[in-house]
């Protein structure tokens, strides 16, 4: 019966009828649905985005990268008393590794001007400032990337080798040295009045950590003799295999640290470390409660919609007793009354439910464009998977159907001879 | 055609019920013109409506071309409805938002005609009722006359036993009336049986036979010489 009903073209021009004589209704009851379903596309379009944005920011990062540095102990332990200031060495780095096989890259890193020291003067001959200056290894790169500017190189093993006097400076060093259309690559600057190279200018990108577009790096052999450092690391920079667990790893860095510094076991204060990993998996967290949001939120508004429908197709029952009284009269059964006004509901969410998705996914290009690359908002591609889409329209039909029943059943629950004494 | 026996209605009005309908018995026969008549509160329309199976009685009878109409639910009467009646109401009860045709049309969409040969059969009607050339018009573009006679050819249409008429001169001048009743009277010399409520003795005369009902008893019940509506259309 329903689907003789609803595959006969009589019904749908009955259908179209009774909606198009009847626009100002059939509007008003698209908009609340399709602002329900627009608001749904759009919101998990643009959490989906927020998502998407947040992972493109990270790829710079290995995102199962930590950090580890020393610090004083807290217990007294094999004759040493404690508060005994800690010092990173550099055969940690090949100790770590022998040690650690969850651990990938481990790069050591000297800093001046980072940690409340007195950052360097760089001079360039009347120009000069104070930046802060590191000495790294060219694996550095392996575990937060920099993007270089063409023409242009990072550290790299020979300068190492050589203790080469190069550097590679910030975006902002650049145009605070150096005249606007100066090319910097191979020119000198000076440092601690030492004379360096340029090799090349990094490209900032905000991922974590305390950088920022004024640093300057230095092979980590020649800070080593610019500041006398010898075999003293600050901190190290380290990336965990993709498969490894990093608060695992983190912790058991820090034991094979504290075997090697003979410090107590229990001393929880004698290394420093932190893992963008958890920092990472925080902020999924947070895109994932932004998708359940959108969800609950579309849903809820979805509903909203659906219910605006039902309430005008009540009223606008309300207003057709007379007309469905005449129909019953010449004729009509019950449920060929309740049919026409379910499936006019259902057909209406329909409608406004695909107009929403189209208006969305429009809305969602125009904001895609807007934060295109090179923009510094984390959102990209939004994007609502298509089984959600199914998935929501799947949910207004149904809905549409049982709050049609209700105005459906109201139709007919009226005696024609009711309906038709209506004025 | 139509056999009633001791038809009974009541309706409940608060505390008190109102017996409105005190024992008719009443019979037409096919081809007969009836004019109900009756002051308000007589029970007429009652009677139609039970007659058009709108309304149900508590006690009693009916028999419509030999079915007895009985423990009727609401998509019974509406295929009985369908299949046997045609209505004519006084306030037309043509819906608005259609044309004259889809108006006249719209019996045969519930007897599942297919929508040509509708189309073709309730044109026929149309023009039968003098409207041909109106069927595109919607129903706020026809005058009164015109619109009751858009009903007519919606009644005509499924070919029905018997056309009830409430009131069907109600709301028109005498003009319109006389010409209203003189589509009626052809299509009862076509054979359909019709049976019309009214209070104008007028109209009634243009009828063969009046029945007269007075606080829910029918009090005389004659047949009369036809008075033929055409003689007062100029």
């Amino acid at each position: 019966m329903m689907f003789r009903t609803l595959f006969d073209r009589d019904t749908w021009q009955e259908i179209f009828g009774s909606i198009q004589k009847n626009k100002l209704r059939t509007v008003v009851t698209v908009i609340g649905v399709l602002w329900g379903i627009f608001i749904y596309i759009t919101l998990s379009g643009a959490s989906k985005g927020l998502d998407n944005g947040f992972e493109r920011q990270f790829e710079e990062v290995a995102i199962n990268s930590l950090f580890v540095w020393a610090q004083r102990t807290s217990i007294p332990y094999a004759g040493f008393r404690t508060g005994r200031p800690m010092q990173l060495k550099l055969d940690d780095q090949a100790y770590l590794m022998h040690h650690i096989p969850e651990l990938q890259y481990i790069a050591p890193r000297v800093a001046q001007g980072v940690f409340g020291d007195q950052a360097p003067l760089i001079k360039r001959g009347s120009k000069s400032n104070n930046y802060a200056l590191y000495g790294d290894f060219p694996i550095l790169v392996k575990i937060a990337s920099k993007n270089i500017y063409d023409g242009g190189r990072f550290i790299n093993q020979a300068d190492i080798d050589q203790q080469r006097k190069v550097c590679v400076i910030g975006e902002r060093t650049q145009a605070e040295l150096f005249e606007k259309k100066e090319d910097p690559i191979g020119a000198f600057i000076q440092i601690n009045n030492v004379y360096f190279q340029v090799v090349g200018v990094h490209k900032f990108t905000p991922g974590g950590g305390f950088e920022s577009d004024s640093d300057i790096f230095i092979p980590f052999s020649t800070f080593k003799i610019l500041y006398n450092t010898g075999q003293n690391v600050d901190w190290f920079a380290m990336a965990a295999y993709d498969n490894a667990n990093v608060i695992l790893v983190e912790e058991d860095i820090k034991t094979a640290l504290k075997v090697k510094h003979r410090v107590h076991p229990d001393d929880a204060r004698a290394f420093g470390s932190f893992n963008l990993g958890e920092v990472f998996n925080k902020i999924k967290g947070f895109s994932s409660g932004m998708n359940i949001l959108s969800l609950v939120v579309g849903i809820a508004t979805i509903l909203a919609g659906v219910i605006g429908i039902g309430n005008i197709l009540l009223i606008s029952v309300r207003e057709r007793t007379k007309e469905l009284g005449i129909r019953r009269a010449l004729g009509a059964t019950p449920s060929e009354v309740r049919m026409q006004i379910i499936i006019e509901s259902v057909f209406l969410t329909l409608i406004a439910g695909i107009l929403g998705i189209i208006l969305g996914s429009f809305v969602l290009a125009i904001i895609n464009v807007i934060t295109a690359e090179g923009s510094s908002i984390p959102y990209t591609n939004p994007t609502v998977p298509i089984k959600f889409i199914f998935g929501a329209l799947g949910l207004m039909v149904g809905l549409g159907t049982l709050i049609g029943l209700i105005p459906a059943q109201r139709a007919v629950s009226i005696k024609p001879i009711d309906a038709l004494r209506e004025e | 055609m139509i056999k009633i026996a001791d038809l009974h209605k009541s309706y409940a009005m608060g505390q008190n019920s109102l017996h409105v309908l005190k024992g008719i018995n009443f019979d037409v026969a096919a081809g007969e013109m009836v004019a109900i008549m009756g002051s308000s509160g007589s029970g007429k329309s009652t009677l139609l409506n039970i007659l058009g199976m709108l309304d149900v009685a508590d006690q009693g009878t009916y028999n419509l071309d030999g079915a007895t109409i009985k423990d009727l639910d609401e998509t019974k009467a509406a295929v009985y409805r369908n299949k046997f009646l045609g209505f004519v109401f006084q306030s037309f009860n043509l819906i608005s938002y259609k044309t004259a045709l889809e108006n006249v049309m719209l019996p045969l969409y519930y007897q599942k005609v297919a929508r040509k040969e509708r189309i073709a059969r309730a044109q026929k009607f149309l023009e039968q009722v003098g409207l041909g050339p109106w069927a595109s018009h919607h129903p706020n573009e026809l005058s009164g006359g015109q619109k009751q006679r858009v009903a007519i050819a919606r009644a005509l249409v499924s070919e029905p036993k018997v056309i009830l008429a409430d009131e069907p001169t109600g709301a028109l001048d005498s003009k319109t009336s006389y010409e209203l009743m003189d589509v009626l009277q052809t299509i009862n010399d076509q054979g359909i049986t019709l049976l019309i409520v009214t209070h104008e003795e007028d109209i009634a005369k243009m009828c063969k036979r009046i029945v007269h009902l007075r606080d829910g008893v029918i009090v005389t019940d004659e047949k009369v010489k036809q008075v033929k509506a055409i003689q007062h259309v100029e």
